[in-house]
């Protein structure tokens, strides 16, 4: 690497998905400095991966990933005509409350300083901790869709896919069409998309084709007599690695062998960013995550913390491009290249799209809540699984009177491996809110602090190399003393 | 309303400590906490067990707390002993990487032996490769203390707790204090979930407790601070001794676990309102860079977190252990500086000592709360500069 990393810019971008893209393509649009920072290597985030390199090569894969998909396109087209500045491979491992970004690039550590900071980090499947989920074998269904996006890798085992939701069946859909021996789906939901579906038209009117989509999907499964099973209470079975799948359906236990089980209960927010800065968190009861409170532009009680996208409450793609938006009007108008009224009669249509996503999604989160393994887990399922630590020893340390969510991890080592909490942070403090019968906001979450990537120990060693006006005073200690208690 | 013989203010581990050994000596006590117990310096620092370069006033109390450690099971029982994770006698390791550092290490040593104390000595390259085979050729000895270990802090302020209810000691958490006063019988304390009573008032507040003694019109000084630590994945087991830089800022151990934790003394940014404190970057660079020098097996290990324990910070870098200077019935035991984990198992029993007695065995002149009154520094402000830091960062 040759460039100097920047020391600051005006607007900083996290996350390169829809959210992101349209975020920083608006913002450098209005004259706003920005850079986006993103951890892949092309732009597109996790729904758009690879979309520039798959969409030209017209094959196979691009039918089997589908129209959505390359709508992606024309948001990426527009970031790159917008003259935001762009940052892929770079992880960023903090933002401060005072803008400062930490960012690892190409083995190297670098802080950069942003007058402002919008947040696009989107979502992360949810982990889905029933027993034996931890066995190799076990994947996220999106995950293995990740797979096909970046590398077109596709599964060549028995493969039984389980889960509730759009990407479930969307994911089965995909894995048959590009020739994995699918051979079975678990719908894990309790209501079919039937019930609901029709229940909820008048509400649904003008989502037609979404609806449409998801039952041709399931159709094409019958079609291919892949079978479709309602079931619940799943347990994984295998010593070494997967071999079944068991679960309970019609009030019978049924056992499906697989080499490749593939898990999906519903995407989360990816918030440890926001978690580490503290900014106040409200527990979304429909959706069973967490979330940052954000104002109507995605502002966070963080003062210079924006929130855009899946990042600040699961709302789509779709949706994530026009909240990326209207935090990018935001931060033109804060940072002064707009007025609030343009501001304001810029955010209109915005605004109208969104209510139109708001609908549907109401209608997704009411239909498939994850399933019942997942919001009760049973003892012997693990919740974290970088320490290993199951429901039921945390269940015991609750007994013995440790009631906090930070004593069970200094107890119990949960929320202190690798994934850093990610994984684990919503499922034991649902474990915990559960045992003491009370709310998870009463529970809360860990305390996290940087990196909230992981950093190599030799890369914050040069980090003092790149940037001298950022290191602190030789006391030690910023800001002005007189003002410390 | 609850009548009772003695009250701790503070979970921590002094606290936990000095309600077991009231409760020991037949006092009915109960411990007040603002949150959980160990949920500040107690249970988040690095759990050193080290005599190792202390401070002279403190040497006769770490000599016996010392002994206290490795007799955990006779104070706490065999299962909450264990639960501590004391690894004694792997050692800690001051390391010399210049002829300047190896002298003081000599003349420390020998000041050290003219007051009668044998547990440091110098090692040369060679004893400390044989020790340490990860060090790096820069190292060229230092100074031990062979006795000297690590346990698990949480834990271990768990097992006092868990140890002192066994004993009958009520544990109230989240249970602020709000006001004191001192009636002709007894001190009435007022919290947020009620009023307690009793005849003796223990001051265990760590880094509020000037706010405590504020509340009997008692001016200490009102530092405090926050010593970084960093913690990487797990590696395989490459050390057993604890290492601390002399002039540098270094301090790390390798967990059961794997893990590496590292620390020195690094400032955190602390929020005494909020009752937390974050890390800040770009001061951590500076342990990174020693320890990559001095093994640079560490180079390759990964920073999964980091956090910062509040503490409360005395402008001389030792404790205030004794009683108050204006009320009666009132003893103070904080402001350990960053280094009063290894002196947790002994601090109580002194405090039950001059409750019962009016004295101590162990000499604590050193660490009387008068020391302050004619200190400018007192009742101000005061920012811990490098070198203090360092010194508190070590445990």
């Amino acid at each position: 690497m040759t460039d100097a990393p920047r020391t600051h810019c005006e607007l900083a971008i996290v996350g390169g998905g829809p959210a992101g893209l349209a975020a920083a393509a608006l913002a450098a649009e209005l004259g706003v400095e920005t850079i986006l920072f993103d951890e892949q290597p092309t732009p597109g985030g996790q729904i758009y991966r690879n979309i520039e390199a798959n969409s030209r090569k017209h094959d196979a894969l691009s039918n089997i990933l589908g129209a959505d998909y390359a709508k992606g396109l024309a948001l990426v087209e527009r970031f790159r005509r917008s003259g935001a500045a762009y940052e892929p491979l770079s992880a960023v491992w903090q933002v401060s409350a005072a803008g400062k970004l930490g960012v690892s690039q190409k083995g190297r550590a670098y802080l950069t300083r942003a007058g402002r900071v919008i947040l696009a980090t989107g979502a992360m499947e949810r982990p889905v901790p029933i027993p034996g989920w931890t066995l190799p074998g076990v994947m996220g269904a999106g995950a293995a869709q990740t797979l096909m996006k970046a590398s077109g890798l596709v599964p060549e085992e028995p493969t039984v896919i389980a889960g509730s939701g759009p990407l479930a069946y969307l994911v089965a859909l995909q894995v048959m069409k590009a020739g994995a021996p699918l051979s079975a789906v678990i719908d894990t939901s309790q209501k079919g998309l039937f019930e609901t579906g029709f229940a909820a038209l008048p509400v649904l009117s003008g989502f037609g084709r979404d609806l449409l989509k998801g039952l041709s999907w399931m159709a094409a499964l019958r079609k291919a007599r892949i079978p479709v099973f309602s079931g619940c209470n799943l347990a994984v079975e295998g010593i070494s690695r997967v071999e079944a799948v068991s679960f309970e359906t019609r009030g019978k236990r049924q056992r499906l062998s697989a080499s490749l089980l593939l898990l999906h209960e519903g995407v989360v927010p990816n918030n440890q960013i926001t978690a580490s800065l503290r900014c106040r968190h409200v527990w979304d009861t429909a959706q069973m995550a967490w979330r940052p409170w954000t104002d109507e532009w995605g502002a966070t009680s963080t003062e210079l913390v924006a929130v855009a996208g899946d990042g600040a409450g699961i709302s789509g793609a779709r949706a994530a491009a026009h909240r990326g938006r209207l935090a990018a009007l935001d931060a033109a108008c804060r940072i002064g290249r707009i007025s609030r009224a343009e501001r304001d009669e810029r955010a209109l249509p915005e605004r109208r799209h969104l209510q139109r996503e708001a609908r549907f999604r109401a209608f997704l989160d009411s239909t498939y809540r994850p399933t019942e393994a997942v919001r009760r887990l049973a003892d012997e399922a693990i919740a974290c699984r970088c320490e290993e630590v199951t429901a039921g020893e945390l269940r015991a340390f609750v007994a013995e009177g440790f009631t906090d969510i930070n004593q069970l991890k200094s107890f119990s080592r949960c929320g202190m491996g690798q994934c850093q909490g990610r994984m684990c942070g919503g499922t034991v403090a649902r474990v915990l809110a559960q045992s003491l019968e009370t709310d998870i906001e009463t529970v809360g979450y860990y305390r996290l602090r940087l990196p909230v990537k992981p950093l190599p120990v030799a890369q914050l060693a040069e980090l003092g190399n790149a940037e001298r006006d950022l290191r602190p005073s030789p006391m030690g200690v910023d800001g002005d003393p007189s003002q410390r208690v | 309303m609850t009548a009772t013989d003695a009250i701790v203010i503070g979970g921590g581990i002094h606290g936990c400590c000095t309600a077991l050994h009231l409760a020991l000596r037949g006092l009915r006590t109960i411990v007040l906490e603002k949150n959980t117990v160990g949920r500040h310096a107690s249970g988040v620092n690095a759990g050193g067990v080290r005599q190792l370069m202390r401070h002279q006033a403190e040497v006769p109390l770490s000599i016996a707390a010392m002994d206290a450690w490795e007799r955990l099971d006779d104070l706490l029982g065999p299962d909450l002993a264990r639960n501590c994770e004391f690894i004694g006698s792997v050692g800690q390791i001051g390391i010399a990487e210049s002829e300047a550092e190896m002298e003081w290490c000599h003349a420390r040593v020998t000041q050290m032996r003219s007051l009668g104390h044998e547990f440091e000595e110098v090692i040369d390259a060679r004893e400390l490769r044989r020790l340490v085979p990860a060090a790096a050729d820069i190292c060229r000895g230092g100074i031990i203390s062979r006795r000297d270990g690590h346990a698990n802090p949480f834990r271990t302020t768990q097992s006092f707790r868990l140890r002192a209810e066994q004993l009958g000691v009520r544990f109230m958490e989240r249970t602020r204090v709000t006001g004191l006063e001192q009636g002709d019988r007894c001190w009435t304390v007022v919290t947020e979930s009620g009023v307690f009573r009793a005849d003796i008032l223990i001051n265990c507040g760590g880094a509020w407790a000037w706010q405590v003694a504020e509340m009997v019109g008692e001016h200490l000084p009102r530092t405090h601070f926050a010593s970084t630590l960093m913690v990487t994945s797990r590696m395989p087991h490459f050390i057993d001794p604890v290492v601390i830089g002399i002039d540098r800022v270094l301090s790390f151990k390798q967990t059961e676990a794997g893990t590496v934790v590292i620390g020195g003394g690094v400032l955190g940014d602390p929020d005494l309102n909020s009752e937390t404190a974050d890390t800040v970057a770009d001061r951590m660079v500076v342990s990174a860079q020693t320890v990559c020098e001095f093994f640079p097996i560490l180079r390759r290990a990964t920073i999964v977190r980091s956090w910062a324990g509040l503490e409360a910070l005395m402008p001389d870098v030792i404790p205030v252990i004794g009683p108050s200077q204006v009320a009666r019935n009132l003893w103070h035991a904080f402001g350990f500086s960053g280094h009063g984990f290894q002196l947790g198992p002994i601090v109580g029993s002194v405090i039950a000592d001059l409750v019962a007695t009016g004295e101590s065995a162990i000499p604590i002149a050193a660490f009387n709360p008068g020391r302050f009154s004619s200190n400018d520094m007192l009742g101000s402000t005061c920012i811990p500069d490098r070198k203090v830091s360092q010194e508190a960062g070590h445990e």
